[in-house]
């Protein structure tokens, strides 16, 4: 009986064991945006450039070019590198505590500015590589080593809804909210991700696409309870969905 | 062919030097007494083809030097005092990573927001490191304007020979003083400088990396070793102005502005027939200790004038080992020292 091959891996990841935890959704994210640029054919033509926190390892699964930026400055980072090499294709990888906290000024600004950058962040609603603290994007009641009572609105203020956030600014034409929870979401995820590396190709400016993903390990919880509590606690509050989608020239 | 003179100040020295050295882009956030350096570098970056980007913030100007560097590109950002501790982060960064870029400081008065006047009181934080970690910048002090301009073009080759940031240090007085300097021609940059590390997308080869995380067992050891073999080599790169030694009896060591000053003070003693000479370092890393162990080594006599409370004078005194004496004398900040300033002191240490 002829072989079917039913599944391949795209060739920009790399063949090795994962670091992750059991039902992290970070191998997920990289699967996508590996799979998005082989698609449109960039691979060979990218500069990564890598965050802090669980994911700074991302150089050792996707085979790209790949500068690490200290914590939160990737937008800054990776402005550097379109503005010196226009001819590449720069993406940044960022979590909820490098992109909504310490580098909020950084995404805000490159964002404005339009670079011509594609920015994937993955929201996890908590810091995971540093032990499960409080990010800006913790749910309410969600409880932290740092808001063990569950965060509270009055203290800590709200979790950030950064894909909204960063619609409203000037410079982006693209951005939107997926989720990689579910067979469903993963395939409309993978459309998304690549409309925004589509609009970077195209030259137009800033693309913007927020990953709601799931930490088990710092949420105390199994892989399927995780993905459980992406469909019921977090799409509600976060509601997935493209914000801005601008073609025209800008 | 001769260039012909041009009247400029300071830090616009500086900018043109950075720009006839093939940096293409600069990344910078205003702040006194060093506009000049931004302002001019908006004009000149898109007409030479390059960039200018008035980032939001220091920090975030040093990063984008920090990715433009990761490409390979002559890139450069400017400060000063309280906008070089914002920058840290990234030179910590760039200096772990091995990535060349010009940063310039143009020293005011601290701690804190201090005041816009000349001072020397970052030269700990310019030459100890500054930043998180075991590393060094490669550190130039000029003392005229034509100097400024000159080691704009030399920290660009520096950056790339050894790749590692290089520090301009000058102040509010190399600054905002105009004087007349001789260009050079403008450098004819290798378009393939940094073509085996720089990022520009794998193609066919194996991808590079380029990172400061080494978290196998020895790993960092044997990068910070690197490192220190690499400052170690940096020696050869030591240089000092040298003016009236051989019969001094007393060695003033000062740098940048405060040097220049106490030039004049030494030529005027001189003809009252103090016997006084001046090291004036160039280089603060690498510092010209071998010089200055040389001359102590003589049964010289040794004053430091800094315009800060005593922070280059560690290294002298680090220098000549105990064999001479040492003094020092600063000059307070928020004052704009004159060449009869140095007189008393210079005098008071001959007498000694």
């Amino acid at each position: 009986m002829e072989e079917v091959l039913a599944y391949k891996s795209p060739l920009l990841l790399d063949d090795r064991l994962s670091h992750y935890c059991p039902g992290c959704h970070h191998g997920t994210v990289h699967k996508l945006v590996a799979g998005c640029l082989e698609e449109l054919g960039v691979g060979d033509n990218t500069v990564c450039v890598g965050s802090i926190g669980c994911s700074v390892f991302i150089y050792n699964y996707l085979t790209l070019d790949t500068v690490e930026a200290p914590h939160g400055r990737a937008p800054a980072v990776a402005t550097g590198v379109k503005r010196s090499r226009p001819d590449k294709f720069v993406f940044t990888y960022q979590g909820d505590g490098d992109l909504a906290s310490i580098g909020l000024a950084e995404i805000m600004h490159a964002a404005n500015r339009g670079e011509r950058i594609s920015v994937v962040f993955v929201n996890n609603t908590v810091y995971g590589m540093t032990g499960g603290q409080m990010a800006p994007t913790t749910m309410i009641g969600q409880k932290t080593t740092t808001c063990p009572g569950g965060r509270c609105a009055d203290r800590e203020g709200l979790p950030m809804k950064m894909a909204e956030i960063i619609a409203g600014l000037g410079g982006v034409r693209y951005s939107a909210r997926v989720a990689v929870n579910n067979i469903k979401n993963l395939k409309k995820a993978r459309k998304v991700l690549k409309k925004a590396f589509e609009i970077q190709l195209a030259g137009k400016g800033f693309g913007f696409v927020e990953f709601l993903a799931s930490c088990p390990t710092n949420w105390r919880m199994t892989s399927l309870a995780a993905n459980e509590r992406v469909e019921k606690e977090m799409i509600p509050y976060f509601p997935l969905g493209v914000f801005k989608d601008e073609q025209g020239d800008s | 062919m001769l260039m012909s003179r041009i009247f400029i100040k300071g830090n616009v020295a500086i900018a043109r030097g950075a720009l006839d050295a093939g940096c293409r882009c600069y990344f910078g956030y205003p702040i006194t007494p060093q506009n000049d350096i931004p302002e001019f570098m908006s004009k000149a970056m898109p007409e030479a083809g390059g960039e200018f980007v008035q980032a939001e913030s220091e920090v975030a100007a040093a990063n984008m030097l920090l990715g433009a560097a990761a490409c390979g590109i002559r890139a450069m950002t400017s400060s000063s005092s309280p906008g070089m501790s914002l920058k840290q982060e990234a030179l910590s960064y760039m200096a772990g990573s091995e990535l060349p870029g010009v940063v310039v400081n143009m020293n005011r008065g601290g701690p804190g927001l201090g005041d816009i006047g000349p001072s020397q009181g970052d030269y700990f934080q310019s030459v100890k490191g500054g930043g998180h970690g075991d590393y060094r910048l490669l550190v130039l002090a000029p003392g005229t304007v034509q100097e400024a301009y000159d080691l704009t073009i030399l920290a660009f080759e520096l950056a790339f020979a050894y790749r590692n940031p290089v520090l301009i240090l000058g102040d509010a007085i190399i600054g905002q003083m105009q004087e007349p300097i001789t260009p050079q021609k403008p450098v004819a940059v290798d378009p393939f400088e940094g073509g085996s590390w720089r990022l520009e997308g794998a193609g066919q080869r194996e991808p590079r990396v380029i990172k400061s995380l080494h978290l196998t067992d020895g790993a960092l050891a044997g990068h910070n070793l690197k490192l220190q073999e690499k400052y170690q080599r940096a020696g050869k790169e030591c240089r000092h102005e040298e003016f009236l030694t051989q019969d001094a009896e007393l060695i003033v060591v000062a740098y940048g502005s405060i040097g220049r000053i106490v030039k004049s003070t030494i030529r005027k003693l001189r003809k009252e027939g103090v016997r006084v000479g001046l090291i004036r370092p160039i280089t603060l890393f690498p510092f010209p200790s071998r010089v200055l162990f040389d001359l102590a080594d003589q049964g010289k006599k040794f004053l430091t004038i800094e315009h800060n409370m005593g922070q280059m004078v560690e290294d002298v005194r680090l220098a000549i080992c105990g064999k001479a004496e040492s003094r020092f004398y600063g000059q307070l900040p928020g004052n704009l020292p004159t060449p009869n300033d140095f007189e008393q002191p210079i005098i008071d240490a001959v007498r000694s």
